[in-house]
């Protein structure tokens, strides 16, 4: 991938603790590690990793095992807001890009971070990005990933706040020795306390109630009809005798009708 | 006469009695004796008069409507019935004459259009006003819905729009967020809604929802699913866990939160805004990117030209897949001769697909395959047999040799592309 970077390119990726879906285990989140890896292709060594927490986690060491040298810290309790002192740290450290994941796979996982970040900061915020292609005099080329696979290209100027989508490029593979090897760079910031979190009670997702077909008849044939009648599709046009011509340019205008042509 | 006091005292007369009884008695007629199947008799008790239920059918024999008036089919014997017919029933006008307040809904209008999520979240913003009306009657609420873009939806009065507020000037076109987030601001100083609701959803719900909470500085409850006027649940977690909290001011709903409005249809008031400040977009739109389509994953593909044991020439048919841009899929049969990937196998054993257009050529239907295309929004056949399942299901059929209309719909897509790229270099120019 031709990234045509500038040297002084200063990137953070913010990373959380994530949580395996099944097991509950706490491991590398998906979107964090994939911001992570966007900001190693972008910026290398003048990347920084940032969390905001408890440095003795071990589930950092899995982000520190893709080639960090060391992970900032800040020294938070679970209770407290991380914005505030996240919001300084940006500011004062002169940062082009800030990546994160989109959701938190633990906590409240409102994706609201890298939004709050942006207003404070009064940075742009692109949401869900794949890939950002290229950085030339300030402005960088951004792929939006889009539902249904599509990409969006955006063109924005530094600095900017970006949440990296599930379809950016696949973080590489922790390894044990440089996990256990890199340096936890831990300062103690002071931070409030979530005292509107403190009111929430949490509990382990139930299964939602799945929606019910509900049959508004008024008489006892319409029920019946609505018990038993197999749903017909109503059929639809049957070319059956025309030339292959007319069939093709049928298809072809349905095609174009639906917008899928592109 | 003696009825002036004692008016509870019920006063038989037999005579009339008997002459309103007797159809045949030459003073029957000047009796008032009502036309209703249903009266109250002089003792106070509901009469039915047999003789005036049911209707006489065309062959003169008297007929008895028990459907009520409900089976298509009845209308079409009665005679009375006959220019009635089968119409689309009028709903029940729900209007709003002056609210005194407002839910605000940003509905996500993929192309265009109310999504059934779009739908669920004005149908929960009704059950919101209904909880707040009933435990304060004098104020009445109405659903407020910014949209933004073109707008190609009709039924805006039965999804339950009471106001309607469409901006799709030029700066709304494309992707612009912030002049998006600009409009919600000055619609949130000119109605002070109660509640912002937007769907939680990839399609730029829950990213306009994000902007809005972070510059009104609200706290959004996100995926939210249960929800009333006191508390709601949300998954929190990624989805591991359930939140319950107290209902916030802006939230992000969940698909199927709440059930659609479909017994009553709304106003929908166009409303005007004033005057939104022009914002200079940090976020410049280039326009979507060319991609592969066989790069996107089946499931999720939007376009799928699916081959199946019809299939002669699979040169021809991996070029018209090229040509018109569409993703491959394929049906078992072909998958098991080799000649497609197992991963591109649709159906019940491969992939569920949720194309907006699937069209399936040599397929006949097998009912694992149309388990696979049962979320497909338009399914197109070519296939020899006018009697198959597919050709059942399909909004367009056309029988006949598959290589034949294929290299005819290869001929028209070259020359679509011939002429788009005329056009693009015209541009260019």
């Amino acid at each position: 991938m031709p990234h045509n970077l500038q040297q002084t390119l200063s990137v953070v990726s913010l990373i959380s603790v994530g949580k395996h879906p099944q097991s509950g285990r706490e491991r590398r989140a998906e979107q964090d590690g994939r911001a992570v890896e966007l900001g190693m292709t972008l910026a290398a060594d003048a990347l920084t990793v940032l969390h905001a927490g408890d440095p003795e986690q071990q589930a950092l060491r899995s982000y520190a095992g893709m080639g960090l040298k060391s992970i900032r810290v800040l020294q938070l309790d679970p209770a407290e807001d991380a914005l505030a002192p996240l919001g300084e740290y940006l500011q004062q450290n002169g940062t082009d890009i800030v990546l994160t994941g989109v959701r938190a796979e633990s906590g409240e996982s409102s994706g609201m971070m890298p939004y709050q970040l942006a207003e404070k900061l009064g940075w742009p915020i692109v949401p869900r990005i794949a890939d950002i292609t290229a950085v030339n005099d300030g402005v960088a080329d951004v792929l939006q990933a889009l539902p249904r696979g599509q990409r969006r290209a955006l063109k924005v100027r530094l600095p900017f706040v970006a949440s990296v989508d599930n379809a950016a490029q696949e973080p590489r593979q922790s390894a044990f020795g440089p996990a256990s090897r890199a340096a936890m760079d831990a300062l103690s910031v002071s931070a409030e306390t979530d005292v509107v979190r403190a009111e929430w009670s949490e509990a382990p997702a139930r299964k939602r109630p799945k929606r019910l077909k509900v049959v508004k008849a008024k008489t006892a044939a319409d029920r019946f009809k609505a018990a038993t009648a197999k749903s017909q599709g109503d059929g639809g046009k049957v070319m059956q005798n025309e030339p292959a011509t007319e069939q093709a340019q049928a298809i072809f205008d349905l095609l174009l009708e639906e917008g899928v042509l592109r | 006469m003696s009825n002036d006091h004692g008016s509870e005292l019920l006063r038989r007369d037999p005579r009339i009695e008997w002459i309103a009884r007797n159809r045949l008695h030459p003073l029957h007629g000047t009796l008032g004796v009502s036309d209703e199947v249903e009266v109250r008799g002089p003792s106070g008790l509901i009469r039915k008069n047999p003789h005036k239920v049911g209707f006489i059918g065309p062959n003169g024999i008297k007929r008895i409507d028990r459907l009520k008036g409900n089976g298509a089919t009845a209308a079409t014997g009665r005679r009375s019935g006959a220019q009635s017919g089968p119409q689309a029933v009028q709903l029940p006008l729900h209007s709003v004459d002056i609210p005194d307040f407002y839910i605000v809904v940003a509905p996500d209008m993929v192309g265009g259009r109310l999504t059934s999520h779009d739908k669920d979240v004005i149908g929960l913003a009704h059950k919101l006003i209904k909880g707040l009306e009933d435990s304060n009657p004098e104020e009445k609420g109405a659903v407020l819905a910014v949209c933004f873009g073109e707008s190609k939806e009709e039924s805006f009065d039965t999804a339950g729009v009471d106001r309607l507020l469409l901006l799709d000037g030029e700066e709304y076109q494309g992707y612009s967020p912030e002049q998006q987030l600009a409009a919600l601001v000055q619609v949130e100083a000119s109605y002070q809604p109660k509640h912002w609701l937007f769907p939680d959803s990839v399609n730029g719900g829950a990213d306009l929802g994000s902007r809005l909470a972070a510059r009104l500085g609200e706290r959004p409850a996100v995926q939210a699913w249960q929800i009333d006027n006191e508390t709601i649940i949300c998954r929190g977690a990624g989805g591991t866990a359930d939140i319950t909290r107290s209902t916030t001011r802006l939230m992000m709903l969940a698909e199927e939160c709440a059930d659609a409005i479909d017994e009553t249809r709304h106003e929908a008031l166009p409303v005007e805004l004033e005057s939104v400040p022009a914002v200079i977009a940090q976020l410049q739109d280039q326009g979507q990117v060319a991609v592969d389509p066989n790069a996107i994953p089946l499931g999720e593909a939007e376009f799928i030209l699916s081959a199946g044991n019809g299939i002669h020439n699979w040169d021809q048919f991996h070029k018209a897949a090229e040509l018109l841009g569409a993703t491959e899929g394929a049906s078992r049969v072909a998958v098991d001769d080799g000649f497609m990937p197992r991963f591109r196998q649709v159906g019940a054993t491969g992939t569920w697909v949720t194309a907006r257009v699937y069209l399936a050529v040599g397929i006949s239907g097998a009912i694992q395959h149309m388990q696979g295309i049962g979320q497909c929004d338009k399914v197109i056949a070519i296939n020899t047999d006018a009697g198959c399942d597919m050709v059942k299901a399909a909004a367009l059929s056309t029988v006949g040799d598959s290589e034949a209309i294929l290299s005819e719909l290869l001929t028209l897509a070259q020359a679509f592309r011939a002429g788009q790229t005329e056009g693009g270099d015209q541009d260019a120019a």
